[in-house]
């Protein structure tokens, strides 16, 4: 792909979000949920953050969109079209040239007509009845209330209030579960055609079978941090041609394949282990995975792994 | 049929719809899922899948038809035999009650389910908005499955899980369904999960007379 003379429109480099939260009485401790995490979108191209529910993946996406609560603490630099990202920035930039698609329906007003917040204050009532059209909402859909809709229904009016303005960088945090594989393929058919448009999109999910369904490269989550960067071809093509032992596990837990849980579960923020995080659930865990662990370069892809080839 | 006892859970020709003009969402549903059986239900999105599994569930009232259970209407007092696990766990959760009231309300889960869940000790102590929702959904889990539940209705309960956790739940899942011999109604998008998990399949719009 051609893609190394595509321009860069986001890139995160060395992000760690910690929040402070109170353990006993008045004492504070910092809890570290990502760590030294880096990645880049380029124009025209879907990158799918996979992993583990509770790996971090929204807290990067409210990380990017300048929207995690009071608490929260943020270290390392994020470049927007290869100017520094700050607070600042990512208020003019947001519902303009960021789009967020939420994960939660929870994030609807559920006082406002959803025509109405979907138009929002710049929106015209022409583009909103056409995205409504194109995502199978009828007529009516617009004059009502959140709460009156059905769960598919309110992710739709959620992806279409994202694609109300010409966004250049589109994060979407899960924006598919709950939709039939109908609306699923129609919503990713709207990614790929924003991307081939000129736009970055940030689809972040757990459903991996989505991610290499849809993306040209996928990150792969874990306890916080990105353990594999790879192209979303070697998820297709199978177990061999991947670099994490994680990322294999997720394709044998995959229904379609072995339904095969890797026992263990995701270390805690709070007890993380030293060296590899991972190590615990790893089947070829020694001495080596006991110190710092870099991101490294291997076959065409970046892996945090000391035993990958 | 076979024995009364074994009548299972029934929606017999239910009809329902939202408001007094509304359209039928529902209308001459019949469905019967029997104890140990796991009936995987389908259909597009705002089909009525949802409003189905509510009404079995007895949080909403069918306007036509009825809701038995072992041939009588659910009980209105005490444990509910019919427990349902949701689709948006922050919506099924009291935002201002700690995690260990929620996981406690019904009745109080031993420590080895909670290691097969998931479930890490200094997590009970948090406020359910200081949790992702794969990590609320497995604490949904945990109290539905007390001994006095009969039949569960999941409502696409896996879809903000990552695969891993998802096998991992279901592992659990149908462990405590064969030991329990639960009837369950799997409410599913993914057809490749409905055939690992269920015992037969229905399409809603096939049994909608709407």
């Amino acid at each position: 792909m051609e893609q190394k003379t595509k321009q860069e429109i986001l890139s995160v480099e060395e992000l760690s979000v910690s929040f402070s939260m109170y353990q006993k009485g008045l004492r504070k401790g910092n809890l570290e949920v990502l760590h030294k995490l880096s990645l880049s979108v380029r124009a025209g191209e879907i990158l799918a953050v996979a992993g583990s529910s509770g790996s971090g993946k929204s807290i990067l996406a409210h990380a990017i969109l300048g929207i995690l609560p009071g608490n929260a603490c943020m270290d390392g630099r994020m470049l927007y079209k290869g100017q520094p990202l700050t607070e600042k920035e990512k208020k003019g930039l947001r519902g303009r040239e960021i789009a967020f698609i939420p994960q939660s329906v929870d994030y609807l007003d559920p006082l406002m007509r959803v025509g109405k917040q979907v138009r929002g204050v710049r929106g015209t009532k022409e583009r909103q009845r056409e995205l409504f059209r194109k995502y199978g909402l009828e007529e009516g859909v617009e004059r009502k209330y959140p709460f009156m809709l059905s769960g598919g229904m309110a992710r739709r009016v959620l992806i279409a209030s994202a694609l109300m303005e010409d966004a250049c960088l589109i994060v979407a945090d899960e924006p598919t579960p709950g939709l039939s594989e109908r609306l699923t393929e129609e919503t990713l058919k709207s990614f790929r055609e924003m991307a081939d448009a000129g736009c970055a999109v940030l689809l972040i999910t757990h459903d991996i079978d989505l991610a290499f369904k849809a993306a040209d490269r996928i990150a792969v989550f874990y306890a916080g941090t990105v353990v594999e960067i790879a192209p979303a071809e070697d998820f297709r093509k199978g177990k061999e041609a991947l670099r994490h032992p994680y990322s294999r596990a997720f394709l044998e837990a995959l229904p379609q394949n072995e339904f095969c849980p890797l026992p263990g579960f995701q270390p805690y923020a709070a007890k993380l282990p030293k060296g590899c995080l991972f190590a615990e659930r790893c089947r070829e865990r020694n001495e080596m995975c006991m110190g710092e662990i870099p991101m490294r370069k291997v076959r065409g892809g970046e892996v945090r792994c000391v035993h990958a080839r | 049929m076979q024995g009364d006892r074994e009548k299972g859970l029934e929606a017999r020709d239910v009809g329902f719809r939202y408001g007094k003009n509304g359209s039928w969402i529902l209308k001459g549903v019949n469905l019967t899922v029997r104890p140990g059986e796991r009936v995987g239900l389908t259909g597009p999105s705002g089909c009525g899948k949802s409003t189905l599994a509510k009404i079995l569930a007895g949080y909403e009232s069918p306007l036509e038809g009825e809701v038995l259970y072992d041939g009588s209407p659910l009980p209105e007092k005490g444990y509910c035999p019919v427990q349902m696990i949701y689709q948006n766990p922050e919506q099924a959760v009291n935002p201002r009650w700690k995690m260990e009231g929620i996981l406690c309300e019904g009745w109080t889960p031993d420590a080895e389910l909670l290691r097969d869940m998931g479930i890490e000790r200094e997590w009970l102590k948090r406020w359910p908005a200081e949790l992702s929702g794969g990590e609320l959904q497995r604490f949904l889990i945990a109290r539905v499955l007390g001994p006095e539940t009969k039949f569960l209705i999941c409502d696409e309960i896996s879809t903000m899980l990552d695969v891993i956790t998802q096998a991992q739940v279901w592992e659990t899942l149908l462990r405590a369904a064969d030991r329990q011999r639960l009837g369950m109604l799997v409410v599913t998008h993914s057809t490749a999960l409905a055939k690992r998990v269920c015992t037969r399949i229905v399409s809603l719009q096939e049994i909608n007379q709407s």
